[in-house]
């Protein structure tokens, strides 16, 4: 099984600082890490080399310090990693993203499977995942919770996958054949933490890097000329609750709670 | 004609959801904004009741597409039969749920339709002179609120999370006009096998989609203690939602955990049990539109963003409280 993992690098939630006084977010200098949820991803492509072999490849799109997202993937276990970096793919919105991975993925020749994230914490759109596999026309499988069953193709034999994923409705089962793309959500498993050794080979591997022109992209189409969507606004939003703290009794505790309830007809 | 404002309407057992009403009301004030038609695409298996409901909501028009493929969601007809549709009617804009249906089909319509897609709007409205699509969603971690535009690609695209908007009034005498397309079979083949459906453990899980969320947090003590959360999201009609770190003790499962890796909620009430207010829980949560927050350390980060503090034991909070709606749900049904 050839496994690609697509992983972003984020800022560090537990370092964004709320500025008291403003209420704004303080940017400067935040430390990047993978996206946590990517980990979810990288885990699982793990596991499925490890009951079937083969070789799992992380693909990243950022900065050249997102090397650092491609570093943590490789110490837990990856084989291969590469990096989508260049001036010209800055300000990609999720299409441009897609675009550009989609490019990269079919150089990077045949995968049986594509894992993502369930979603960036730093976007929050969870777009770029189907995007891709729409793009390089897959059957995509999102809020995938448990992977039941797999076939690797076998003698001129397509593969086969079945998952489950994760509905307002409950846990829909659903089978597709391979090459699949899959956004996996946190119930899926528990990733593991890298190993001493592992850190010292993600310390030395090698990135691959591909630039604009590695992958015959066009600057119309990738970064923010070839993003559709245009940030045209940025604010922060007022902190509008007028908050009422109270250190009472249980009793009069209780009095408080009900009495809201009542105010806003939610009893 | 003008080409319109869409709504992707949605259906579960070939009843509407909610959020498809909650749909036309937003997309209503655009429509009437640009003084063009609003649209509903209702796709489904026996479906045609609904069709009329959403005329009763609001739709001018409904373009109706059934197929016993798309008795239920599957990525493949669902997606060929809207391409399809979209490239005939070509729409100037379409709003669709942020559910986990709208969130699979709308990227996978965006990327093949070459188009500009924003995800979880809070905010949609015109562009006055250019008539534009204003699409306003929170990031990272609802810390900052971003406004964007599609200028050059249609349609202009957009998905809304349920329960974020009133749902439209029902007038049944409304009128408007059902276009039925009959599209060939090779639209509806699908690469996917649908292999059934497996309900919740909990039956209140759903809590995207709830106007009460009752959360609870490892203040809570012990799992015997949820009892108290169960029974007080009962009282209040609600879902229980939980904090990664009771997810992570196994005290309930994922499904219920709110925050930067679970779920975002925007319900009318937030009932915080025990919950400290760890920056990405808060990400998960403060859209909510009121927030009541129980917890015994007066410095707890949730009381930022509660509307109502209580600082308190919730050994000696939730009880009390629990019997006192309990008699004033009983006084009530006594009339
Ligand atoms: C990448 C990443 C992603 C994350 N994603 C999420 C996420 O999606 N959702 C999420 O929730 N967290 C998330 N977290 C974890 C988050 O940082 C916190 O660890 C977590 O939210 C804490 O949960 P808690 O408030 O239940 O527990 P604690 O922080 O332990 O807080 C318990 C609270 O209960 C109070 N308490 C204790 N006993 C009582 C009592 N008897 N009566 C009243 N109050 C009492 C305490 O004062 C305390 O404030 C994430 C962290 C990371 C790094
Ligand atoms: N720049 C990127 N490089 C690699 N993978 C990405 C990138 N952006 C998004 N992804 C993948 O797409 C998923 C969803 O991201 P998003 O759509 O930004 O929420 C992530 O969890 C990653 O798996």
């Amino acid at each position: 099984m050839r496994i690609l993992v697509a992983v972003k690098y984020v800022p560090d939630t537990d370092e964004i600082q709320i500025d008291e006084t403003t209420g704004t977010m303080v940017r400067e200098g935040i430390p990047g890490i993978i996206n946590p949820l990517d980990l979810y991803a990288v885990e699982e492509g793990l596991r499925l080399k490890e009951r079937w072999g083969g070789e799992i490849v992380v693909l990243s799109m950022g900065p050249p310090k997102a090397e650092e997202a491609l570093r943590e993937a490789l110490s837990m276990g990856a084989d291969r990693a590469v990096l989508l970096t260049d001036r010209r793919f800055a300000g990609s919105d999720t299409w441009a993203t897609a675009h550009t991975l989609s490019k990269a993925v079919r150089k990077l020749g045949y995968f049986d499977l594509i894992l993502c994230g369930e979603r960036a914490t730093d976007g929050e759109t969870g777009q770029v995942g189907p995007e891709l596999g729409a793009m390089l026309d897959l059957p995509v499988i999102t809020y995938v919770s448990q992977i039941e069953d797999l076939h690797p193709p076998h003698g001129g034999k397509r593969g086969w996958i079945c998952c489950r994923r994760l509905t307002e409705e409950g846990y829909q089962r659903i089978g597709a054949p391979l090459p699949a793309l899959l956004t996996v959500v946190k119930e899926i498993n528990e990733p593991r933490l890298p190993t001493f050794q592992g850190k010292s080979r993600a310390r030395r591997a090698e990135i691959q890097r591909l630039s604009l022109e590695d992958l015959a992209l066009s600057a119309q189409e990738t970064g923010l000329r070839g993003s559709p969507t245009r940030v045209v606004e940025i604010f922060y939003p007022s902190l509008v609750r007028d908050t009422v703290v109270v250190a009472e009794p249980p009793e009069k505790s209780v009095e408080r709670i009900v009495d809201f309830l009542q105010k806003h007809e939610l009893i | 004609m003008d080409r319109g404002v869409w709504i992707i309407a949605e259906q579960w057992n070939g009843k509407l959801k909610r959020v498809s009403f909650e749909l036309l009301a937003r997309a209503q004030r655009l429509a009437d904004k640009l003084g063009d038609h609003l649209s509903a695409v209702l796709l489904g298996y026996h479906i045609k009741r609904a069709a009329q409901e959403l005329i009763y909501h609001g739709a001018d028009v409904v373009y109706l597409v059934e197929h016993p493929r798309l008795f239920q969601f599957d990525p493949d007809p669902y997606a060929n039969c809207l391409e399809r549709l979209i490239r005939e009617e070509r729409p100037e804009i379409i709003v669709a749920a942020a559910t986990t249906t709208g969130r699979t089909l709308m990227p996978i319509l965006a990327a093949r339709l070459h188009t500009g897609l924003t995800a979880d709007c809070t905010d949609l409205d015109i562009e006055e002179g250019t008539g534009l699509l204003l699409q306003t969603r929170p990031a990272i971690g609802g810390n900052v609120m971003v406004t964007i535009k599609t200028p050059n690609h249609r349609p202009q695209m957009a998905t809304v999370r349920p329960r974020s908007y009133k749902p439209s009034p029902r007038d049944s005498s409304r009128s408007g006009e059902v276009i039925v397309k009959d599209y060939p079979d090779e639209l509806f083949a699908s690469r996917f096998k649908l292999l059934g459906l497996e309900r919740p453990r909990e039956e209140t899980v759903n809590i995207e989609d709830t106007e009460v969320v009752v959360a609870v947090g490892k203040g809570i003590g012990k799992p015997e203690n949820l009892k108290w959360i169960r029974e007080l999201a009962e009282l209040l009609d609600g879902a229980i939602g939980a904090s990664r770190a009771v997810v992570d003790l196994g005290w309930l499962p994922y499904p219920h955990q709110v925050g930067l890796s679970g779920k975002t909620v925007s319900p009318r009430l937030y009932l915080a049990c025990g919950i400290s207010g760890a920056i990405q829980h808060l990400a998960g949560m403060r859209g909510s539109e009121l927030v009541i927050a129980i917890n015994k350390d007066p410095r707890a980060q949730i009381f930022k963003v509660a509307d109502l503090g209580v600082i308190g034991d919730l050994t000696e909070i939730l009880p009390r409280l629990i019997q006192r709606l309990q008699r004033l749900k009983s006084k009530g049904e006594k009339g």
